[in-house]
């Protein structure tokens, strides 16, 4: 966690390009070995979250072809890739989704799918949490808040609602129960410009106010923190706080949560198959260094272990305070 | 220009320039004052939100408005604490009414 206090500061000139600060920490970064490949299937999605670094709505025409589909469970049979990690957009709007899963689950891979719970109230998923708890798929959530007003305000009217509803049926078919081998995981975006608390802390808060407002049960909280992409740079830019928040995220940077970086152990596929060092960085068509290759057609893990990642200032966005990745904070406040 | 500007915020350290000795002094303890200890880190910055308000700081207001949301707390919480410094304020103005009423009872028949 920053040990920058509120009010007072003391202000050196800032180093503001990422690579340039981890060179100051005497840090050079780099992948480990591939252990998840995570797949973006399109930009179509049910919802238009105001922070969304996708831009995905439900009037977006990109969406994964089947052939690319096959080619990215070809890669994960023939590399025994231990996590497919299954993003969007809403997944499982996309035709092949429910073939990703099942092939993937076939060699015993294990699935993660970024699941935004308003989706199974769309005609035809309404046998989600069924097709989830037969193939044993761990489920991550967002749920900004336990509250309706901050849900809303991020993701649109009637989400909280929605949402509360969706996680009763996901409880009701056993997920996030304790004693459960379901996994049902919550995330958590700060609504607005400023960095996530202390990840343990708010999971209590959490368990404890959605235990007792609705009965309902998860597994573990992710605090993520909003990156400066996309539609949050546009809110950024729109409320005039794009300078403050980049100012914070760079004031905030902890060189102890780059070992930890999600971009080490993971690849990123989008929906043409392009490959990338994260989901950040296929938004900012930011593809993985040129000498490797760039497509998951010919994606080879051991050409891909130890690479060097692709970088931008939007990394201070997951090394600010105790860090952020798609598995949640990084180190413990 | 405002008496109140928002990047001054980022330029306290400056009041370190003439007694750096002083302003380090206090810097540490206002660090040490904002650690967990008995109360945690979100207690702490409820009651500086609090006393922000009752103080009337800008600064304060602004700084601790984030810190209360980066520890935690929603906006609930937070105007219970504001309630809270307002209803002190208030209750002190009043209490003070028993001076007037001392007062004119003294000269009084």
């Amino acid at each position: 966690m920053s040990k920058s206090l509120p009010v007072i500061e003391v202000r050196q000139p800032a180093i503001t390009n990422f690579v340039e600060k981890l060179a100051a920490h005497g840090i050079r970064l780099r992948a480990t070995r591939v252990e998840i490949l995570q797949v973006n299937v399109g930009k179509l999605c049910n919802q238009a979250c105001k922070h969304c670094h996708v831009d995905a709505s439900p009037g977006r025409t990109e969406v994964m072809e089947r052939k690319t589909a096959e080619q990215v469970i070809a890669a994960v049979h023939k590399y025994q890739i231990p996590v497919l990690d299954i993003t969007g957009g809403a997944p499982e709007l996309n035709p092949s989704f429910r073939y990703l899963v099942t092939e993937a689950r076939s060699r015993g891979t294990h699935v993660i799918v970024r699941h935004n719970l308003t989706v199974m109230f769309e005609p035809g998923q309404e046998d989600l949490p069924e097709f989830f708890r037969q193939n044993e798929v761990e489920v991550v959530s967002s749920l900004p808040y336990f509250l309706e007003q901050q849900t809303d305000a991020q993701r649109g009217r009637g989400v909280f609602e929605k949402s509360i509803e969706a996680l009763r049926r996901l409880n009701q078919i056993g997920y996030g129960m304790a004693g459960s081998s379901l996994i049902l995981n919550l995330v958590y975006n700060p609504v607005g410009a400023f960095l996530p608390p202390p990840q343990s802390s708010i999971e209590n808060d959490f368990k404890r106010e959605l235990g007792t407002r609705y009965s309902i049960s998860f597994n573990h909280l992710f605090t993520i923190t909003n990156m400066p992409i996309k539609r949050f740079l546009d809110y950024l830019q729109r409320s005039g706080n794009e300078q403050r928040y980049m100012h914070k995220l760079v004031e905030a940077f902890n060189p102890e949560t780059v070992e930890g970086l999600m971009c080490r152990n993971l690849v990123s596929v989008d929906w043409t198959g392009r490959l990338y060092d994260c989901d950040f960085n296929q938004m900012l068509d930011l593809t993985v260094t040129e000498e490797l290759p760039q497509m998951i057609a010919d994606f080879d893990p051991l050409q891909f272990a130890n690479r060097p990642i692709v970088t931008g200032s939007h990394c201070f966005g997951c090394t600010a305070g105790t860090g952020s990745s798609c598995g949640g904070a990084l180190m413990t406040a | 220009m405002s008496y109140y500007e928002e990047d001054d915020l980022n330029r306290f350290s400056e009041m370190g320039k003439h007694r750096p000795d002083l302003f380090e002094k206090f810097m540490a303890w206002y660090q040490a004052c904002q650690e967990d200890g008995a109360l945690s880190r979100r207690e702490k910055a409820l009651i500086g939100l609090a006393v922000a308000h009752a103080l009337q700081c800008p600064y304060c207001i602004d700084a601790f408005s984030q810190a209360c949301l980066e520890s935690g707390s929603n906006m609930e919480q937070m105007a219970e604490a504001i309630h809270m410094a307002s209803a002190l304020r208030g209750g002190a103005t009043l209490i003070h009414g028993i001076q007037a009423h001392n007062a004119v009872n003294k000269i009084s028949m």
